[in-house]
């Protein structure tokens, strides 16, 4: 443990996984302690049951938390009777475990409930300089606050449920920095869509990203938490970004945060995490905001993005032979043309909602697009809270009301349609603007065709029935084309 | 965990880049609570016609529909194999299915760790190989390859030989067949120590 000030420059990586080193064995992983362990229905029961199996317990129960999300209906009445019996299943089973091993559940129907990586941050679970772990690659969301937080498999769940830690080799460091002023309309997730697109979806595998710059240091905490949250569909091991008087902001009277001299202490802590001056990055990347447009993918894998004003990519006009393949059999599966306009491109369906883009500030961002008009009368289109608390407050501010008004379905928080294991799926071949993180072919239902992009987009998407680039909305919305 | 030693298998060509493991196993798999059975799931979507009249039948263009590549235990694919969910379904599908290894030129970070931990050796082979591979393996009739995790090597009957990196700590997981668990609480007492002096730290906790 070395809580002790170091002399040698350092970057938040480091500082974070050598405040976790429980014993680096000579030639093998290091192990290292998790703070906090977040489990969901869908990658924890055979875990607990190799617990049962080997005769395990859980170490240590007050530093795990456990929802369900992946599996529950966004219908109110199906979500005390679910109908698919595997689904139910599988969510009793986590029920059980939780209450034999002694792990608190945020249940359906409890205030707390809701996408795991939402409930965390909301709660004041997730906080900087942590290590966290959940059975889910999106876990990289916490990195938003300084922790260094990653997704497991469920062997590696039953190691953290058994041991507390886990062996790990450590990841190598690489800092992006968005430098300058976003331009107004652009916003987090197309940041993130732009540096997949631009360093591919392996671009950084074996390394933990730190997002740096003034660009990024202007977003809110919702905005850091969807940048980091798809740093894994770069490839990366984890997202992080240091924190600073936002991040304390966002935590200070949060449920689960320190309080009175605690939470002192704990910022003073906090404060040492950021990167020292000079730090070494095993690679770096400056990205100017500047150059930013809003982003829509529209192959088969989330590094096929353009900005919203070019248009589909020739396959022809790729690097090598696999690549064109790929971007051949993308095409193929999208039903799309090279060279046709992203903003011709029509949609059937539009999802708001995922651990990308389902927090409060998403949700405000959407509704102040759809105010005052109308979902075009071939899309459908819903809303998805992130969780139990962000559809209160949503609530509260009335932004229910504008969806509802302008033709959205509002419904009960969960995972949804981001990856379609409850009953909210794409039909074959429906084509689909969504705030999600994923775009794989049949990721939201077989056949289902996914175009990322954020909230405003979505939104702007599902009122005029095709993309549309939202930094023009005022003109856009004012014509009588949007119905 | 089996114990991996040296296996001369067939081995079947998938020249896809990008393979995620939304498609080596699908989400509707993932609702079962067993950790077994998965194998006749493993690339669900692809094996199946997708339209037609034949909608739902075997595809037989699909690399592992056809009958030359049955009871191959070896999988050739492209680059970044197994991106995305951390699902370590994906990896009981493969194991289940009867694959001992996979070569490819890179492979996702999570799904590496848990291809690992259910006895699937994972080779990194450069961009040029996995291609004369993908080659000989779609084209050459009963193309098997042996895999020797001991040699580190990857060889064939038409003189292709190969070495491969892999960490000697996984290396040696892999052939004795070990359980992590047990490995980390061999390390007990060094826990028991840290976890006192860290549980003073405050902000380390989950729950202030």
């Amino acid at each position: 443990m070395s809580n002790t000030p170091q002399n040698s420059s350092k970057t938040l990586f480091e500082k974070v996984w050598e405040q976790h080193v429980v014993v680096e064995p000579k030639g093998e992983p290091t192990i290292l302690y998790i703070d906090l362990h977040l489990l969901h229905e869908v990658t924890s029961p055979q875990a607990f049951e190799g617990l049962r199996l080997t005769g395990r317990t859980v170490r240590r129960p007050d530093r795990c938390i456990a929802t369900v999300d992946h599996n529950v209906p966004t219908l109110l009445a199906e979500r005390f009777n679910i109908l698919d019996q595997i689904a139910a299943k599988q969510i009793s089973t986590l029920r059980e475990n939780c209450k034999e091993f002694g792990v608190e559940l945020y249940d359906i129907g409890s205030r707390e409930q809701g996408i795991v990586h939402v409930i965390g941050p909301e709660l004041g679970i997730t906080k900087p300089g942590m290590t966290i772990v959940c059975g889910d690659s999106h876990t990289s969301t916490h990195g938003a606050f300084g922790a260094l937080a990653f997704g497991i498999g469920t062997s590696e769940v039953e190691h953290v449920l058994a041991t507390q830690t886990l062996p790990q080799d450590k990841p190598k460091t690489f800092r992006i920095a968005v430098e300058g002023e976003l331009p107004k309309g652009v916003t987090a997730k197309d940041i993130v869509l732009a540096i997949i697109g631009k360093i591919g979806t392996d671009g950084a595998t074996g390394h933990v990203i730190e997002f740096a710059g003034s660009a990024i240091r202007g977003l809110s905490m919702e905005g850091r938490m969807t940048v980091c949250n798809m740093s894994i569909e770069a490839g990366a091991r984890a997202g992080m970004i240091a924190p600073d008087e936002t991040t304390y902001a966002y935590l200070k009277g949060r449920r689960f945060s320190p309080k009175g001299a605690e939470w002192d202490a704990a910022v003073a802590a906090w404060s040492q995490l950021p990167s020292d001056p000079g730090a070494k990055f095993d690679r770096e990347l400056i990205i100017d905001a500047a150059t930013l447009a809003p982003y829509v993918s529209w192959g088969t894998s989330p590094g096929m993005v353009a900005p919203i004003t070019s248009s589909v990519p020739d396959p022809a006009a790729t690097q090598n032979e696999s690549e064109r393949r790929a971007f051949e059999r993308a095409l193929e599966y999208m039903d799309l043309k090279a060279g046709t306009l992203l903003e011709d491109i029509a949609v059937d369906r539009v999802f708001i909602g995922s651990c990308t883009n389902s927090r409060i500030e998403d949700l405000r961002a959407a509704a102040g697009i759809a105010k005052g008009h109308h979902v075009s009368t071939h899309v459908s289109a819903m809303v998805v809270p992130g969780s139990q608390a962000v559809k209160d407050q949503a609530e509260k501010e009335g932004l229910d009301l504008v969806f509802k008004a302008a033709g959205f379905d509002w419904r009960e928080p969960g995972c949804s349609m981001c990856l379609g294991m409850n009953p909210d799926i794409l039909s074959p071949g429906e084509r689909c603007a969504s705030t999600s993180n994923r775009n794989f072919e049949g990721r939201q239902g077989r056949g289902g065709r996914t175009h990322l992009v954020s909230p405003e987009m979505a939104a702007a998407a599902a009122i005029t029935g095709h993309f549309v680039d939202v930094r023009n909305w005022a003109a856009i919305s004012a014509t009588a084309e949007v119905n | 965990m089996e114990p991996f030693k040296t296996i001369t298998s067939l081995a079947a060509p998938l020249d896809r880049v990008n393979v995620d493991t939304d498609q080596i196993i699908p989400k509707q798999f993932l609702k079962r609570i067993e950790r077994s059975g998965y194998g006749e799931f493993l690339f669900f979507d692809w094996r199946r016609l997708q339209d037609g009249p034949a909608a739902g039948e075997p595809d037989p263009s699909f690399v592992l529909n056809d009958a030359k590549y049955k009871g191959a235990k070896i999988l050739i694919a492209g680059k970044n194999f197994g991106c995305g969910s951390s699902r370590e379904h994906a990896a009981w599908a493969l194991s289940d299915f009867g694959f001992r290894a996979v070569i490819a030129p890179t492979f996702a970070d999570i799904f590496f760790s848990n291809a690992g931990k259910n006895g699937i050796v994972l080779i990194k082979l450069s961009e040029e190989d996995v291609a004369l591979l993908l080659d000989r393996a779609a084209k050459t009739p009963n193309y098997q390859l042996t895999v020797s995790l001991e040699n580190q090597t990857v060889s064939d009957a038409q003189g292709f030989h190969a070495t491969f990196e892999i960490d000697p700590f996984r290396k040696y997981c892999l052939i004795e067949g070990l359980d992590d668990i047990g490995l980390t609480l061999r390390h007990a007492a060094d826990l028991d120590k840290f976890e006192t002096a860290h549980d003073q730290q405050h902000w380390f906790q989950p729950r202030a």
